[in-house]
């Protein structure tokens, strides 16, 4: 029997018996980064394909949300510092080799995008609306007439932010569990899925609601694809990582993962979609609201069970 | 110059010195430390190897808990010491997920904490604490630039290891096996 | 229940309001024990001790910060006892100063409607209390019936204090529980005792033979030093013990013995090195005595022999004989220093003895030193009263070569029998926690119900104390002087303890505390100093030094006189025994109608489904009296039973289960313990470290953590030669559901 111990009764906070730093707040920020980043995709995708006024749940109307999305998952990263009145100094220093550091100033350059982008629309969405202050009249036809300029950043920034939300976990070496190249690409099409998932709930019109539930189709297709990858990838890797996966498999977060993320959040919403293309009446909010519940979960497992792996002890 | 540490397991007992030593000496925190001891024991009663370490941070050479750093708080300091400015850090715990050793912590202050290789003891010519009270005299501490300190010395004389190694950090905390 | 006389008070009782409690405590659930402006700084000021957290008696300075907190200790680097370096336990001493749970004023026992409190007393209260009482037992009983438990240096004043009121019935958990039975063993065959700290020269070594010494575990700190520096020299180490101990892994050779047989290999390598002729035939012939009747003794005992009740391999046995022989004389078979394990350990530690003798390892480098200390003069006093009695009285015919009173003995002769005339009536209690001391707690108990009178003096609200008719607080070591330290080593030196800072809350030292006494009891003439500031000073300077030098230096040394560190090659020495050699066959044993060279007899077996319940100490706590210390809790906060996972497996237990414990006498732990399934303990037994399971709730931190392995030992095998309580042959099984529940609903 192989024995390895703490004997000094080391029980650092939230570092033992296995790290804990991160609780509920890291995974909503990185869910509703990977949300936005899905959002903004479509709506300047779209945008760039001309079809503005033809997918307007997609171009104008989720991307409405982004800012405030952005804004709630700040706050969240801002409640999980522990030196909170420190905060500003993420913004004295780029540190490209540092997620942390890039993510903020990723965040930096898509919020204002996101704002623009929607002030550019919101008139659009809810003519009520009116701007009574010449300036601000001016403002939106300047940013009316940018978002070209603006779609081209945000079709750039979007994937990076997609991807962010993933690499800021792979980026740890150290946890087994995360050091995966395919977490970035998991985590992205897994934020698409979502924004796909909001657009489609929010879309009143049928044939949009009908292409963005073939794209979620897709997605989740990928989804599944990559996450199988990862496993392969684990097992066929060193002995902490085969460990790490063993959380998934027969592991504490076994039930979790294959429940709540694959079967409820990818699984089911997508047999739901097949049911649905198949002529069958399915409200879109289920499958949708699946989607989203299943993408949120991953990021908390994630988060969760990469913390638990370790290489020592 | 390149401050590095090496620790006799042939020696350690494991009485945990280090670990009180280095709580009074730098105010860590009741609750906390900045150091541990691990013992690993293999085999079947009476076929049995035990070795005994203490740990804390490596100060390692590829450190990637001054990579992911946001805000540079995590930085080498002279000789190769990774140090944390605390008021520079704002608290991610981006750095405490980034050490495999996992020799970081949240100080109650908010701030991140860890070994300090005992920095300011040493800028004044002496040893870190625990390493001047260790009882069985198995830590040895100074510079691996000058090949007539004692961790050189007993780094060319004894077969080592470190930890982890193929996580690349390149500690520089040797075990003396 | 019957109410008794002495119901176990949880000391808070009464008026022990938030005025104490509140006040310039530190914070210690948020976390430093220093205030958080502190920064390590250079501005510090020092002041010497010596550590009292065990009694190596390390000497060390203590270091306050800027804002005049106690900050930390070190050692001292002229100090021969730790060369600059403290044990964990030493480093973690100021845990001791800033334990919030620390007994803070005096309290008295009062019976109020029926239920016995404690009050809150003055100091004027408690000491007007104690004498009052203390005399009315003298005048009805004598002052013979009165004792002193003591372990620690304060309890050298009451000490005194006892002498001058006329009773020598002064005890020491440290003989009877302790090492009583190598001191009579080495007495009797080199006419010395080892004492402490240790004469062994394991500095310089090339062969150390631990038998059942752990050290690494054991924390003596020189000892554990010098073994560190052995290691470092090549010098080859053999340990003998069941357990895979810490110093088992630092071993050339571990021997895994089955327990409780050791007297077997003993006499299975004297065979061996007898028969070889790899004893020291020089030394032997001029310096011992009875090698021939030995050498007959021993020739049935061969290796094989051994085999079969140790269950270590002849190879192993004669291998190991031959290395300590290669490294004759500059070998050391460790004289152990808890040796009470299963009653005829005086005869065992007579075996140790014997080998070291035939080795011709004492006097020797590398083997036994001779140690010498200053002559430090006391304060000059009338001479003490005679005692009419003393406690061999109360124990007629029993433990005649005991050379230090049997504690146990005491405890025994307090408890009123037919065949005895007279018996204990009052006891003070300094510096020992009795209850979690002594084995058999049943037995203690009734004791204590039968006192009069009893008064603990301690720092923190330990279970003894809760039997107490007066509490006193004493401050602790880092608030306070004490006796010089005067202790014998390779150099002669002494060693100051001074009060870094005041003492908190309403607690004293104990000089200040016996003046006061004394001054009531009409003893005062005893203590005719001032205070102890002259005293000290006074002692000092007959021997060259002065109280303001040893606030400098904290440590002296001095010359030693002669120059018998080792002794010469060829040198005549007479040893202090009836033959004036070394006896291999002890005439001193024989008088007393003991077998005078050590014989084999087997010892008790654990009954099916039992193990023998092995018990030691960790690193970083020193008995009971750490495992509330907020520093040293932080490393070890409770203890763990070593299970061995085959045994595991046959009782389906898990890593971290908790479990309760039942010995052979259908005792029951109060508390469970948490198993800890490892490969370092054999099939046979469990082993738990001392210390823990307190069942005070004033010990906040400690209170219900752990098992005590105390309650587990009831079977005791007094050892007759000197009166020392065997304590390992005591026998648990496994409860894995609370038996205390099933108590209180049937
Ligand atoms: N079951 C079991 N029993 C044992 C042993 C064992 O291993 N297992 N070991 C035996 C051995 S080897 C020994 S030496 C004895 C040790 O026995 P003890 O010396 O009785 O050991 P402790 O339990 O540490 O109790 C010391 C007491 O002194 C108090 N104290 C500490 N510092 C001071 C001070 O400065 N002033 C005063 N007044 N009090 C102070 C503590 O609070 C505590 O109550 O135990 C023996 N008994
Ligand atoms: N950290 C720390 N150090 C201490 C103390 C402390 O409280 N804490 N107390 C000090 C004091 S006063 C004393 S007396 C010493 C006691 O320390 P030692 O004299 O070294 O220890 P013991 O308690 O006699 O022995 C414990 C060891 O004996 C082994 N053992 C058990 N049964 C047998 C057997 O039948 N045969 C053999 N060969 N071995 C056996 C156990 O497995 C264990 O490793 O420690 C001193 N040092
Ligand atoms: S103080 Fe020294 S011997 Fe003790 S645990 Fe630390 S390194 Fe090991
Ligand atoms: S041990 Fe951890 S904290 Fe220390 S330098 Fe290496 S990665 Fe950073
Ligand atoms: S917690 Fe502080 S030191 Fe660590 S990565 Fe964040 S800012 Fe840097
Ligand atoms: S070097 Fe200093 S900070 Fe680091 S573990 Fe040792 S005592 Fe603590
Ligand atoms: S050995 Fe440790 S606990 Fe004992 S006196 Fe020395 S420093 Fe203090
Ligand atoms: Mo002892």
């Amino acid at each position: 029997m192989k024995e390895e111990i703490i004997v000094s009764g080391r029980m650092n906070p939230k570092i033992d018996p296995v790290l804990h730093v991160w609780g509920w707040e890291i995974p909503i920020y990185l869910f509703l980064g990977g949300l936005v980043a899905g959002i903004l995709f479509f709506a300047a995708f779209m945008y760039l394909r001309g079809k503005e006024d033809a997918y307007a749940a997609a171009v104008k109307k989720a991307p409405l949300f982004t800012p405030i999305f952005l804004g709630l998952g700040l706050f969240a990263l801002f409640l999980d510092l522990t030196h909170k009145p420190y905060f500003w100094r993420l913004y004295t220093t780029i540190k490209l080799e540092s997620p942390m550091s890039w993510g903020a100033w990723t965040l930096m350059i898509v919020m204002p995008l996101a704002l623009f982008w929607g002030f550019s629309y919101v008139r659009e969405v809810y003519p009520q609306i009116d701007f009574r202050v010449s300036w601000l009249q001016k403002l939106e036809s300047f940013f009316q007439s940018k978002r070209r300029e603006m779609a081209w950043v945000l079709i750039f920034m979007s994937v990076i932010l997609g991807i962010y939300t993933g690499i800021l976990l792979s980026a740890f070496n150290a946890r087994p569990l995360w050091n995966t190249s395919i977490l970035g690409p998991l985590f992205l099409v897994s934020g698409l899925s979502a924004g796909a998932a909001l657009i489609m709930m929010l879309s009143k019109d049928r044939a949009e609601r009908k292409l963005f539930s073939q794209i979620d189709l897709a997605l989740i297709g990928i989804e599944l694809f990559l996450i199988i990858h990862m496993f392969m990838g684990f097992m066929a890797s060193t002995e902490v990582q085969i460990e790490a996966a063993q959380l998934f498999l027969g592991g504490a977060y076994t039930l979790p993962f294959w429940i709540l993320v694959v079967i409820l959040g990818m699984a089911l919403p997508a047999v739901l979609e097949i049911w649905e293309l198949r002529g069958h009446h399915i409200p879109a909010y289920i499958p949708a609201l699946l989607i989203l519940f299943g993408s949120l979960c991953l990021r908390f497992i994630i988060t969760y069970a990469g913390q638990a792996s370790r290489y020592l002890y | 110059m390149r401050y590095a540490m090496a620790i006799d397991t042939k020696k350690c007992v494991g009485c945990s010195d280090c670990v009180v030593a280095c709580q009074t000496e730098n105010n860590v925190p009741v609750g906390y430390c900045r150091d541990w001891i691990v013992e690993v024991t293999d085999g079947t009663y009476p076929q049995l190897e035990l070795e005994i370490r203490s740990e804390r941070c490596n100060h390692c050479d590829n450190s990637p808990c001054v990579r992911c750093c946001p805000t540079g708080a995590s930085h080498y300091d002279e000789g190769g010491i990774v140090l944390v400015d605390h008021d520079m850090c704002i608290g991610c715990a981006a750095c405490i997920a980034s050490c495999p050793y996992d020799a970081r912590f949240t100080h109650p202050d908010g701030y991140v904490d860890k070994c300090t290789f005992c920095f300011h003891r040493v800028k004044k010519g002496q040893q870190p604490a625990c390493v001047e009270v260790c009882p069985t005299k198995c830590m040895y501490f100074g510079d691996l630039d000058d090949p007539d300190s004692e961790v050189s010395v007993m780094l060319k004389k004894r077969k080592y290891k470190t930890l982890v190694p193929e996580a690349g950090t390149k500690p520089q905390v040797y075990y003396l096996i | 229940m019957k109410a008794s006389r002495r119901d176990f008070i949880k000391i808070s009782s009464l008026g022990m309001g938030g005025a104490l409690v509140s006040g310039a405590l530190f914070n210690f659930t948020k976390g430093s024990i220093l205030s958080d402006t502190f920064q390590a700084s250079d501005s510090f000021t020092r002041t010497p001790t010596y550590c009292e957290v065990c009694f190596w008696k390390c000497a060390g300075w203590v270091y306050k910060n800027d804002q005049g907190d106690i900050w930390k200790i070190i050692g001292n680097d002229d100090d021969p006892h730790c060369n600059g370096r403290f044990c964990p336990r030493g480093t973690g001493g100021v845990g001791m100063y800033y334990d919030e749970d620390r007994l803070k004023t005096p309290l008295i026992r009062r019976e109020i409607g029926g239920k016995q409190v404690y009050e809150e007393a003055t100091w004027e209260e408690a000491l007007d209390h104690i004498a009052l009482n203390l005399k009315k037992v003298i005048d009805k009983h004598g002052p013979e019936c009165m004792a002193l438990f003591t372990h620690g240096s304060g309890g050298k004043f009451f000490g005194d204090f006892l002498k001058a009121l006329g009773s020598n019935n002064i005890t020491a958990p440290s003989f009877a529980q302790c090492r009583g039975p190598r001191e009579v063993a080495f007495l009797a065959t080199f006419g010395e005792i080892i004492s402490s700290p240790e004469r062994i020269d394991i500095r310089d070594t090339r062969c150390l033979v631990l038998i059942g010494s752990h050290l690494g575990e054991n924390m003596h700190n020189g000892q554990v030093q010098e073994m560190s520096d052995a290691i470092d020299k090549g010098a080859s180490i053999i340990t003998v013990d069941p357990r895979y101990s810490t110093a088992a892994s630092k071993s050339n050779f571990w021997m895994p013995i089955k327990p409780a047989t050791d007297m077997a290999l003993l006499l299975a390598w004297m065979n061996v090195i007898i028969n070889e002729g790899w004893y020291d035939k020089e030394y032997v012939e001029k310096y011992t005595y009875g090698f021939e009747q030995l050498k007959a003794h021993v020739q049935s005992f061969t290796p094989e022999w051994a085999y079969g009740i140790t269950s270590l391999e002849p190879e192993q046995i004669r291998a190991t004989a031959k290395e300590m022989a290669d490294a004759a004389p500059a070998v050391i078979i460790h004289p152990g220093r808890h040796v009470t394990w299963y009653g005829d350990d005086t005869q065992r530690l007579r075996a140790v003895a014997i080998l070291n003798a035939l080795l011709g390892s004492w006097g020797r480098r590398g083997g036994y030193y001779n140690p010498e200390k200053i002559a430090l003069p006391s304060w000059p006093h009338p001479p003490y009263p005679e005692p009419k009695r003393t406690w061999r009285d109360a124990n007629p015919g029993k433990y005649n070569l005991a050379i230090e009173v049997v504690s146990n003995g005491v405890c025994d002769a307090t408890i009123p029998s037919p065949d005895r005339d007279c018996n204990f009536k009052a006891w003070i209690v300094n510096g020992t926690n009795l209850i979690t001391t002594l084995p058999d707690q049943k037995k203690t108990l009734e004791a204590i119900q039968n006192l009069e009178f009893m008064v603990v003096i301690d720092t923190m609200p330990m279970e003894i104390t809760g039997y107490a008719d007066v509490a006193l607080p004493e401050c602790t070591y880092l608030e306070r002087y004490d006796y010089a330290r005067n202790s014998e080593h390779r150099e002669p030196n002494i060693a100051l303890r001074m009060p870094a800072t005041e003492p908190k809350y309403n607690t004293k030292p104990d000089w200040w505390i016996v003046k006061q006494l004394a001054k009531r009891m009409g003893v005062e003439d005893y203590f005719s100093w001032n205070d102890i500031e002259e005293l000290l000073d006074w002692q000092f300077r007959q021997v060259g030094t002065s109280l303001e030098e040893m606030k400098r230096i904290g440590v002296k040394k001095f010359p030693r006189k002669y120059d018998d560190l080792y002794f010469h090659e060829g040198q005549d020495v007479y040893f202090n025994t009836n033959t004036g050699k070394i006896e291999l066959y002890s005439t001193d044993l024989l008088a007393e109608g003991f077998d005078p060279m050590p014989v084999y007899t087997a010892h008790e077996e654990p009954p099916n489904g039992f193990y023998r319940l092995n018990y030691g100490r960790a690193p970083m706590h020193t008995f009971s009296r750490t495992s509330n210390n907020p520093l040293l809790h932080d490393l070890m906060d409770e203890n763990n039973l070593w299970v061995n996972p085959r045994v595991g497996r046959e009782w389906g237990l898990h890593n971290g289960q908790e479990v309760w414990l039942e010995n052979q006498d259908g005792a029951l732990s109060t508390f469970p313990v948490k198993v800890r399934l490892t490969e370092r303990i054999r099939f046979d037994s469990v082993y738990m470290v001392h210390g823990f399971g307190h069942n005070n709730k004033q010990l906040t931190r400690t209170h219900g953590r752990g098992a005590s392995d105390t309650e587990m030992i009831t079977n005791v095998k007094t050892d007759p030669i000197m009166g020392g309580t065997g304590m390992r042959s005591n026998f648990v099984t496994f409860r894995v559901e609370n038996p205390h529940k099933e108590e209180v609903t049937s």
